[in-house]
């Protein structure tokens, strides 16, 4: 037991800070814009076909700066020469935007690549085995993971808190208005959030994408996810997911190693059930098969008993 | 300095400025007076390209409209909203820094300056902008207009919900910067500082300017008080 309580929470680490990744960016730039952005995940799936093709010519550790800074470009153009001229229609026309970016970035991602997943693979020099407790090895690549998001981590906040841009975005979350009117030019502080936020999307992908599997489905998986941490988190504030990442990622990966079930827990309590007791499956049905709904059940809650999430200023 | 004419203005598809004509000269305090809900805010946003302006706004011979805010306010203009609108999250120091253009100011008003005429703001220097009292938020937002350099300021209804002595304080703050040489458009509907310290004073009704005078003008004619102004 206390094996598997070790092995989640590092599991879980390295799975809520890659959530960590892709959602500081969007519950950023949904704070600053008030557009949720639905194709973020998207731009984590092109990180990570990205970094596939140019490791195919260069190897991975190119890719890992490469690849992060091409997605932050294509942030920027989506947000200077789409998101910013659909904004006068007001925020259903730009959620249909980002909406719309979805599929075709999901056909582009078909066109180019194909509808199968590609070989995009760990490094050599990472394929290997960092540590091994209680007889299971820890791979060097999932170290690698955790030390990416948390240097990730470090730099966001140092530059949100200690540089003068930082302090204009901070700023902007609450006036944007009032910047603007003290000289500071806040659609290009725009366009530059927007191009970080899909560049941490970016590198999400490109250190997450030869982990799991870099396939066309890869952002709906991820996708939903991002969304329900940052209304958990509560949008706009990047301490709340911080937390609400961690939260999830390690409910997430516990949960798919418990063979619990209601049953056991009534068991507990003395009350035997059997195999024939009326809706049987449903009191024998393991937490961890339901483990990839948890995240959507703690959305649900949250969104009844504290509607701005763990730390937001906003109701959402 | 300022020259706006015929100004109209829109929220929605209510008009809300119907050709508002007015003028502010260089080194002059001008206010513009008038019951809540005549335009009075609205103005001040157009001038400053925050709700978009019909007709024309003329800075120093610039046309201002159809000009991005941030544009504006380099070109030497100022702006206090009446709803403060201090940055929470940050303190007053910080509110102060954001208020210059660029991170090595060499405008005329430092920081220091700013603790000179509120020493309260350096007491607060550290404490985050957002649990400043309300007079505390109304110094700040001020100086952290000024902190930008600015050759004119609008200062929107800067009195509001605050208590005699702070109201005194605002209106030697605005003496003492106009005597420093920057033109002042203050905003109000209490006429007793705007009178005392405005050379001029505009009278507004319905999104247009139903008056323009000094302030003895404006006193001695009851009619305008009485239909524009009093409640």
């Amino acid at each position: 037991m206390f094996e598997l309580f070790v092995f989640s929470i590092i599991n879980g680490l390295v799975y809520g800070m890659l959530l960590f990744m892709l959602s500081s960016g969007l519950t950023l730039i949904f704070s600053m814009m008030g557009v949720l952005n639905f194709a973020h995940a998207s731009f984590y799936m092109l990180g990570a076909y990205a970094a596939y093709q140019i490791s195919v010519y260069v190897g991975f550790w190119p890719a890992l700066i490469i690849a992060p800074l091409i997605i932050a470009f294509l942030g920027a153009l989506t947000e200077r020469y789409g998101l910013r001229h659909v904004h006068q229609y007001g925020h259903v026309a730009e959620l249909l935007f980002t909406f719309g970016l979805v599929y075709v970035i999901d056909e582009i991602v078909h066109l180019i690549w194909g509808r199968l997943p590609v070989d995009y693979r760990i490094p050599p020099s990472l394929d290997f085995s960092l540590f091994t407790l209680f007889g299971a090895s820890f791979p060097a690549y999932r170290g690698f993971m955790l030390l990416v998001s948390v240097v990730m981590f470090v730099v966001l906040y140092l530059v949100l808190t200690k540089t003068r841009v930082g302090m204009i975005v901070r700023a902007s979350l609450s006036h944007p208005d009032m910047v603007r009117a003290l000289g500071h030019n806040v659609p290009m502080v725009f366009t530059m959030v927007f191009a970080l936020g899909t560049g941490l999307a970016g590198l999400a992908g490109v250190i997450a994408g030869n982990y799991f599997i870099t396939e066309p489905g890869m952002a709906w998986a991820m996708g939903p996810i991002v969304f329900v941490v940052v209304v958990f988190g509560g949008l706009g504030s990047i301490v709340g997911a911080l937390w609400a990442s961690l939260i999830i990622g390690i409910i997430q990966t516990a949960a798919v190693a418990m063979p619990y079930s209601l049953a056991d827990l009534f068991a507990v309590f003395g009350l035997q059930l059997t195999r024939d007791a009326p809706l049987a499956d449903f009191w024998f049905l393991e937490l961890a098969r339901i483990a990839p709904i948890l995240p959507y059940l703690l959305l649900v809650l949250i969104l009844v008993f504290r509607p701005r999430g763990l730390m937001g200023t906003r109701e959402t | 300095m300022l020259e706006v004419k015929d100004l109209h203005a829109y929220y929605g598809k209510s008009h809300i400025l119907q050709g508002v004509d007015m003028h502010v000269g260089k080194g002059e305090i001008v206010s513009l007076l008038g019951r809540n809900g005549v335009g009075r805010s609205t103005t001040c946003k157009a001038i400053m390209g925050l709700v978009p302006p019909i007709g024309s706004v003329r800075y120093n011979g610039v046309e201002l409209a159809g000009k991005e805010p941030h544009q504006i306010a380099r070109l030497g203009l100022g702006y206090v909203p009446e709803d403060r609108q201090v940055f929470p999250g940050l303190t007053t120091r910080q509110n102060l820094e954001l208020g210059m253009k660029s991170a090595r100011s060499n405008g005329r008003w430092t920081i220091e300056d700013a603790y000179e005429l509120f020493p309260r703001l350096k007491e607060r220097a550290d404490t985050p902008a957002e649990v400043l009292s309300g007079g505390e938020q109304q110094m700040l937002s001020m100086c952290r207009t000024l902190m930008g350099d600015p050759e004119l300021i609008i200062v929107d209804e800067p009195t509001e919900g605050l208590a005699p002595m702070i109201v005194e304080q605002v209106g030697r703050f605005l003496l003492e910067i106009a005597q420093r040489g920057v033109s002042i458009l203050l905003v109000e509907q209490k006429l007793t500082i705007a009178l005392r310290i405005s050379q001029r004073v505009y009278v507004m009704g319905h999104g247009k300017i139903v008056f323009e005078g000094t302030p003895a003008e404006l006193q001695a004619n009851a009619q305008v008080r009485k239909e524009w102004l009093e409640v």
